[in-house]
């Protein structure tokens, strides 16, 4: 009994000893699924298209001075028509599921701690459009634990993947301008007709304005630009030839929340 | 040690129930097993004769050459993918895929339930029926 149980403690530890080096030996060997398979031999190329507009760094000047309730509508309608962007409040009446890629607030809320005690009459009433600011340094991207919220560097466009995000909500309660919101619940029904070109969201992803990455790689001004009748310019921040900056030149122009340190993209001529 | 009928007797039975699922599919599961799925191409998808990459590779790899697409177009930006065959595509599964194989039904849902894979693309990303 002795010597038979000795035995077998023999064989079994060998046993195991061969059956660990041989699984190394066979992990050490290059796995099959390493071999190349087709994508692996040649790298896909991908290229832009030929009308692409390009810049260092995308900004926009907001001169509320050409704008008015009236044109701001349009603006919204061009954005969110196109981005398929759901209207809870105008399909169900619920106002807390909002979503909103560009709306217009008053001076007041949009730059809170920059108010005059006595504002204009103008500055009082107009309605000041606000959307993603594209920060050149932004807090959004800081907090994304899974790089769904990302800083374009050839273009400054602070981007989402949508398919990435795990609705965490870190970059709302990051972003000090509430330029993002939250899907609820599913948007699709809440999406009059739905542009077949641009996906929808799923319920659980957060989204906000893409600064019209999809068509500017298109040759095209953002939806809102061309919506505006003039009072929105869209360009280059960092060519001092470009447009917006001649414009900048001109004019005395203001971000929201300077000292919050985020570097907005957007300008206000007020 | 008498009980050798027992044990053996006990051992067909735990060998029967542990084959359970071979036997069960060799008797009964032949009749009505489903067969390989025949994805039906549009009109449209005949006459284009090749797709973005050879038909095994794709049937075997689509998923990848979406990934890709989906990381060049959303990170880079980068919107033409100029495939093996020579031709340029715009990368883009509702604009490019679905332009010929508009029949998601009778395309896409025929292998994907066949094999039991259930993707999120059309959580987002239209189809061409469901616009219409
Ligand atoms: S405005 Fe908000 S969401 Fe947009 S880049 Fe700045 S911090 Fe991020
Ligand atoms: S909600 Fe999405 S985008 Fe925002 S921080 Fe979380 S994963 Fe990133
Ligand atoms: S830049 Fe494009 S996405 Fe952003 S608010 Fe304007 S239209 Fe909407």
């Amino acid at each position: 009994m002795e010597n038979s149980r000795r035995r077998f403690l023999k064989t079994a530890g060998f046993s195991i000893l061969g059956v660990g080096a041989g699984s190394m030996l066979i992990g050490l060997a290059p796995g099959p699924s390493e071999a190349a398979g087709p994508a692996a031999e040649t790298k896909p190329v991908f290229v832009d298209r030929p009308d692409a507009k390009h810049a260092r760094r995308w900004g926009m000047v907001i001169d509320t001075r050409g704008l008015d309730a009236r044109t701001c509508r349009k603006m919204e309608e061009a954005c969110h028509s196109i981005h398929n962007v759901p209207d809870h409040i105008g399909k169900f009446g619920n106002k807390n599921h909002e979503i909103k890629w560009i709306w217009d607030t008053e001076f007041k809320h949009a730059f809170p701690g920059q108010e005059a005690e006595f504002l204009s009459d103008r500055l009082e009433n107009a309605p000041v459009p606000v959307l993603c600011n594209h920060c050149d340094n932004p807090p959004c991207v800081r907090a994304c634990p899974t790089r769904a919220t990302f800083k374009r560097e050839k273009d400054g466009i602070v981007l989402m993947d949508f398919h990435r995000c795990i609705g965490c909500r870190f970059c709302m309660a990051a972003c000090p301008f509430g330029a993002r919101s939250f899907n609820f619940r599913d948007p699709r029904p809440a999406i009059e007709d739905e542009n077949p070109e641009f996906p929808t969201r799923m319920k659980g992803v957060v989204e906000k304005c893409n600064f019209c990455a999809e068509r500017l790689a298109v040759g095209k001004m953002p939806a809102c630009v061309e919506a505006s009748g003039g009072a929105l310019t869209f360009g280059d921040l960092n060519d001092p030839d470009s447009d917006i900056r001649k414009l900048l030149a001109d004019e005395y122009a203001i971000r929201r929340k300077p000292n919050l340190g985020t570097f907005p993209s957007v300008f206000y001529i007020v | 040690m008498n009980d050798k009928n027992k044990i053996i007797a006990g051992l067909i039975i735990f060998f029967v129930v542990l084959l359970f699922p071979f036997w069960f599919n060799l008797i009964f599961g032949a009749a009505d097993a489903a067969t390989a799925p025949e994805p039906e191409l549009t009109d449209k998808a005949k006459q284009a004769e090749t797709c973005v990459a050879e038909t095994d590779y794709m049937r075997t790899e689509h998923m990848q050459i979406l990934d890709q697409w989906r990381d060049m177009v959303t990170r880079d930006g980068k919107r033409i993918y100029k495939a093996e065959n020579g031709k340029e595509y715009e990368a883009s599964l509702s604009n490019t895929c679905m332009d010929c194989h508009s029949n998601k039904e009778k395309f896409c849902d025929s292998c994907h339930n066949y094999t039991s894979v259930d993707p999120y693309c059309w959580d987002c990303h239209t189809y061409p029926e469901e616009t219409e």
